[in-house]
């Protein structure tokens, strides 16, 4: 489900299933969206904190275009303790790669992974970021 | 550090200089700029002959110099500025004829203590490197560098950050002369491009500034953020765009102008050695 802002419309919220990861898309090349992810993170529960929030940062190959100051990116990651990916989506071999990856963690999110719960995995994500 | 000489620079005011980074030069000598001015010109006579000649059916003799300039730099640690001059003098005329600048290139370094601290001896540090006139020409004298020093010239981009770093810096400088503070934003994903120029009045810009800056003298990332974040919001209230979202590709102020391709204009000497310790900053972490 893609949404260009939260929160979601409450219309539909009994129709809408279960939320087990929310990614956030931060694209470098517009400070616009920076702004707006950080808008829509204060209409986040909690609990999705713990494990089932990532923020995905894509435009990442051209340094040239860059509008969004990294060091920006790297706090909103420490201080909602959630894990920062980053992908190139024109590029389709990263742009898959993403996607896989993407998923892995929504299986995990949604228990379909059995010993490894979301919150471990995400602890497990952001000590190797660290490194 | 004294600012340079404004009448020693000031041919390098308004002109266009498109911007390169150059990684650090071997066994280069300042003692020896008459003999690479000879090599040089050996260098283009012979390009022209391979049939590289630069203006078809125009026969062009070029005179090349190579000069220093002593007063551009930023520490007593850099190298001095370096300026290279291709001027054309048609032979048919007399030896004592006009001779016309055609081209003109010089390599800097101010405050460049981050590259030439690291760099082993035989090397000498220049890592900016502009150019006015003929891209042709560029090339030839780019190749004849590259071949005699072993270094790599690369062309100088200006990210949108960056830019505003240089919006930010330049409108709160003291001028005499007023000059709007213009920023051009080109608009992404459209089926044909579109470019929004937004134009400041320079007291404004500057009053706005001063509440923005706590520290003279100092600038901070989250200064510059908050400064174009109030200039974008004003837009945005009057004309409901998030220049946010766009591309910042220009900015002009009365102190200099600078492209995101890596085009720059000094417009002011004062500020001359300014501009390009941040321009040296930029060449030396694209080097890195």
């Amino acid at each position: 489900h893609l949404a260009t802002s939260l929160p979601l419309p409450s219309e539909r919220d009994h129709l809408r299933p279960r939320i087990d990861l929310i990614a956030f898309m931060i694209d470098i090349k517009s400070k616009y969206s920076l702004k707006n992810v950080e808008a829509s993170l204060a209409h986040v529960d909690a609990s999705f904190f713990l494990g089932k929030v990532c923020f995905l940062v894509t435009g990442v190959g051209r340094v040239n275009y860059c509008s969004v100051e990294m060091n920006a990116i790297w706090k909103l990651g420490e201080v909602y303790c959630s894990p920062v990916l980053f992908c190139e989506l024109e590029l389709e071999g990263i742009r898959v790669a993403t996607a896989q990856r993407l998923l892995r963690m929504l299986q995990i999110c949604a228990g379909h992974v059995p010993g490894v719960s979301a919150l471990s995995f995400s602890s497990l994500m952001r000590n190797s970021a660290d490194d | 550090k004294e600012n340079a000489d404004p009448q020693r620079t000031a041919f390098l005011l308004r002109k266009q200089w498109t911007l390169y980074s150059v990684t650090p030069l071997y066994r280069f000598s300042n003692a020896r700029l008459r003999d690479y001015a000879r090599l040089l010109s050996a260098f283009i006579a012979a390009e022209k002959q391979k049939g590289l000649a630069v203006e078809v059916g125009v026969e062009l003799d070029i005179k090349v110099v190579v000069s220093s300039l002593p007063d551009l730099k930023g520490s007593d640690q850099d190298q001095a500025a370096i300026l290279v001059q291709l001027s054309s003098r048609s032979p048919a005329s007399p030896k004592n004829s006009e001779e016309k600048l055609i081209w003109s290139g010089w390599f800097c370094c101010v405050s460049g203590d981050d590259l030439s601290e690291n760099v082993p001896e035989d090397f000498t540090c220049l890592p900016l490197f502009l150019a006015n006139g003929a891209e042709s020409y560029t090339s030839i004298v780019g190749s004849w560098f590259q071949k005699t020093f072993d270094c790599c010239f690369r062309r100088l981009a200006i990210s949108p950050l960056n830019l505003s770093w240089m919006a930010a810096m330049w409108t709160g400088c003291k001028v005499d002369k007023t000059a709007s503070v213009e920023l051009v934003f080109s608009v992404p994903c459209l089926p044909q491009p579109l470019d929004i120029s937004y134009a400041i009045h320079p007291e404004d810009a500057k009053a706005l500034w001063d509440t923005v800056q706590k520290t003279p003298g100092e600038i901070t990332q989250e200064e510059v953020d908050v400064f174009m974040d109030c200039l974008y919001s004003h837009f945005h209230r009057h004309f409901k765009i998030y220049l946010s979202a766009t591309k910042l590709v220009k900015v002009s102020t009365a102190i200099a102008s600078a492209h995101c391709d890596g085009i720059i204009k000094f417009l002011q000497s004062q500020y001359l050695t300014g501009v390009l310790m941040l321009l040296t900053e930029l060449a030396i972490s694209q080097i890195q």
